[in-house]
């Protein structure tokens, strides 16, 4: 905490989080091609857990706090608890039946809407989002609430070089498709960031002992904020699910055993097989 | 009226990104799919790439010889470098602009960060790192429609999504999901410039270095052999085995996820639905189980060899030879016969 200006500055983080279905753990109903729901643990989204740990990692230096919210079921409780003993101060649940169903689109409304709020009551720095969930894998929620609050951008973030409260700035080092790059954008700045970006540390003994009881706020789609209720959920959902199915079954090609066949004979008969196909002589620098 | 598919033209420094030239192919062939619908009205169909940069009139040619009809050019120096604002407010008002009905996005980095935005600027749907895309013909519309199919649930499940009431469609195709067209030297089109109103002032990024990093980001993407390994190499350092392999192939390494999140290898390595989409002439995978997250992202590699102790391993399916045994034994045995194979070619 620092004394600028005849006031306090303090850091203010938020971190939008997902609770996931372990997508490791996953099965499939192979007659009607159903997720089995019943027994897969759900877990906080790996990518979010980095980006409160490097929340938290900054509030720790600066002094402040670090809010965390999630659209999510009831059970998204345990994931928020989960932030709170990774150093988090507070989390808001935004939990309603007329939220389900939501895509990107109406994901991002309804956590814009809460982030304006939120910054309303208590101006914001930096919103953090983990760069993608494994559910999904959209990567677009982030970039879709920066888009409707109008903050800067920054995407696949694996480190804050220097964040600056009294100038209003924010440096940030990311990953691109060629090379990495540094940014400065001013505050408040959203980021999505990869785990490089902080290391999850072990929980604190106070914050473990405060999450365990920890309840979050629960907000509801008219209270605090009264959201609109044709952007939520289904309703408010450019895109449906048309249909659904399991992954083409590929024809299964030749097994060989090395230990029925010998090892150097299993070999050349697979050599001999990617030459046949014609990849090979491409390979060896033939030309034809 | 005009019934547009666009394409983003994605470029660094000049160099036009490939799978903007693999997007153009779709989108020529998602138009045909329409072709039907267009001769029965006044419509017309037409094949658009938009390409953001500075001075990039270069390869506003070499997108029409990959296919564009049209290409929209905003061409200023405030988009010399990719910001996410600047291009996305230039990409908003060109789709304002114009309407397109499909607009196509490479997810690459740069792709995915952009597309976020700009879908969310629209109000309209975008479906992410699609792997099937196709007009079709949708009970209660009056026109065909964009069927955007993807995996979901880590490749557990392969879900077609429709955005049935907003435009533009919006989806984008990682590198590599599709192949590249043929270049036609001689097609000819029209080069439009635009201008937007974006000024370095309201770019609100500033970008400050590059810091190279050629040594660590491998780009398994575009390989032609690559070698994988997966947990059951057992350590780290059945990397080296395998590299030796990659190079006896003039290939490249690749692994699975859980040899990345060991720590046994960079994630720039990483084959699959949290890695890499690859599709090259020859995938081996070496010690790899097969999980259907690494799958989807290599089963449409030309021949996969597959070498696991374990013949149930799901790798097996999907491979065009498996080989049961031990990857210690197997690999050292390959590597002889592929040296005593080139030897024997130049002789």
């Amino acid at each position: 905490m620092r004394f600028v200006n005849g006031r306090y500055i303090l850091f203010h983080a938020l971190v939008g989080i997902k609770q996931v279905p372990d997508t490791a753990n996953i099965r499939i109903d192979p007659e009607t091609g159903n997720l089995i729901r019943q027994g897969v643990p759900t877990i906080l989204n790996p990518y979010d857990a980095h980006a409160v740990a490097a929340a938290v990692e900054w509030k720790r230096k600066l002094g402040g706090k670090v809010t965390v919210i999630s659209m999510g079921p009831p059970s998204t409780v345990t994931s928020i608890r989960e932030c709170i003993e990774l150093g988090a101060d507070r989390g808001v649940l935004i939990s309603a039946r007329q939220f389900s169903g939501a895509d990107t689109l109406a994901t991002s409304y309804v956590l814009a809407e809460t982030v304006k709020a939120i910054h309303q009551q208590d101006p914001l720095d930096l919103i953090f989002f983990g760069k993608q969930a494994i559910d999904g894998d959209t990567a677009q929620v982030g970039p879709g609430v920066s888009a409707r609050l109008d903050f800067p951008l920054v995407t696949y973030a694996i480190k804050i070089r220097e964040l600056n409260l009294e100038q209003r700035y924010v440096v940030t080092e990311r990953k691109t498709e060629h090379r990495n790059e540094v940014i400065k954008t001013p505050l408040p700045t959203a980021l999505t960031c990869e785990k490089e970006i902080a290391e999850i540390p072990f929980a604190a003994l106070p914050d473990l002992i405060y999450s365990l009881r920890y309840e979050p706020e629960v907000w509801t789609a008219e209270s605090p904020v009264r959201f609109d209720a044709g952007q939520l959920g289904l309703k408010g959902s450019p895109t449906t699910v048309f249909k659904v199915g399991t992954p083409e079954k590929h024809a299964p090609g030749e097994v060989i055993q090395t230990f029925e066949v010998g090892v150097e004979s299993a070999v050349k008969t697979a050599l001999d097989k990617v030459m046949a196909s014609g990849v090979f002589s491409s390979i060896l620098g033939e030309t034809r | 009226m005009t019934r547009r598919f666009w394409v983003f033209i994605e470029q660094e420094n000049g160099q036009v990104h490939p799978v903007a030239w693999e997007l153009l192919g779709v989108a020529r062939r998602l138009a045909s799919e329409v072709q039907d619908e267009v001769d029965k009205t006044q419509d017309q169909v037409a094949v658009e790439g938009i390409l953001v940069g500075h001075e990039v009139e270069p390869l506003a040619e070499e997108a029409i010889r990959y296919g564009a009809e049209r290409v929209y050019a905003l061409d200023a120096p405030v988009f010399k470098h990719y910001r996410n604002k600047p291009y996305h407010a230039g990409l908003v008002s060109l789709a304002q602009k114009y309407q397109p009905e499909v607009f196509l996005i490479g997810a690459t980095t740069l792709g995915r960060d952009l597309a976020g935005s700009v879908a969310t600027r629209l109000q309209t749907g975008l479906t992410a790192d699609c792997t099937q895309l196709q007009m079709g013909e949708v009970k209660n519309s009056p026109r065909k429609l964009l069927l955007a199919t993807r995996p979901a649930f880590g490749g557990n499940v392969i879900a077609t999504i429709l955005c049935r009431n907003h435009l533009p469609q919006m989806a984008t195709v990682r590198p590599r999901v599709f192949t590249l067209p043929a270049l036609n030297p001689r097609a000819k089109g029209e080069i439009v410039h635009e201008t937007v109103a974006v000024t370095e002032e309201t770019a609100g990024a500033q970008v400050l270095e590059f810091i190279a990093d050629a040594a660590a980001r491998v780009k398994i993407e575009y390989a032609d052999v690559i070698v994988a390994g997966g947990r059951g190499l057992g350590g780290p350092a059945g990397f080296a085995l395998l590299k030796e392999l990659a190079e006896a192939l003039g290939g490249v390494v690749g692994a699975s996820r859980a040899c990345v999140d060991a720590g046994w290898i960079p994630y720039d390595h990483q084959v699959g639905q949290t890695g890499k989409t690859v599709r090259p002439k020859l995938y081996v995978a070496a010690g790899i189980s097969g999980a259907i997250q690494h799958k989807v992202g290599m089963q449409n590699s030309d021949f996969i060899l597959a070498i696991n102790r374990d013949s149930h391993a799901p790798i097996f399916d999907i491979a065009t030879v498996g080989l049961v045994g031990d990857l210690y034994e197997v690999i050292p045995a390959m590597l002889r016969q592929i040296r005593a194979l080139k030897e024997a070619r130049h002789e």
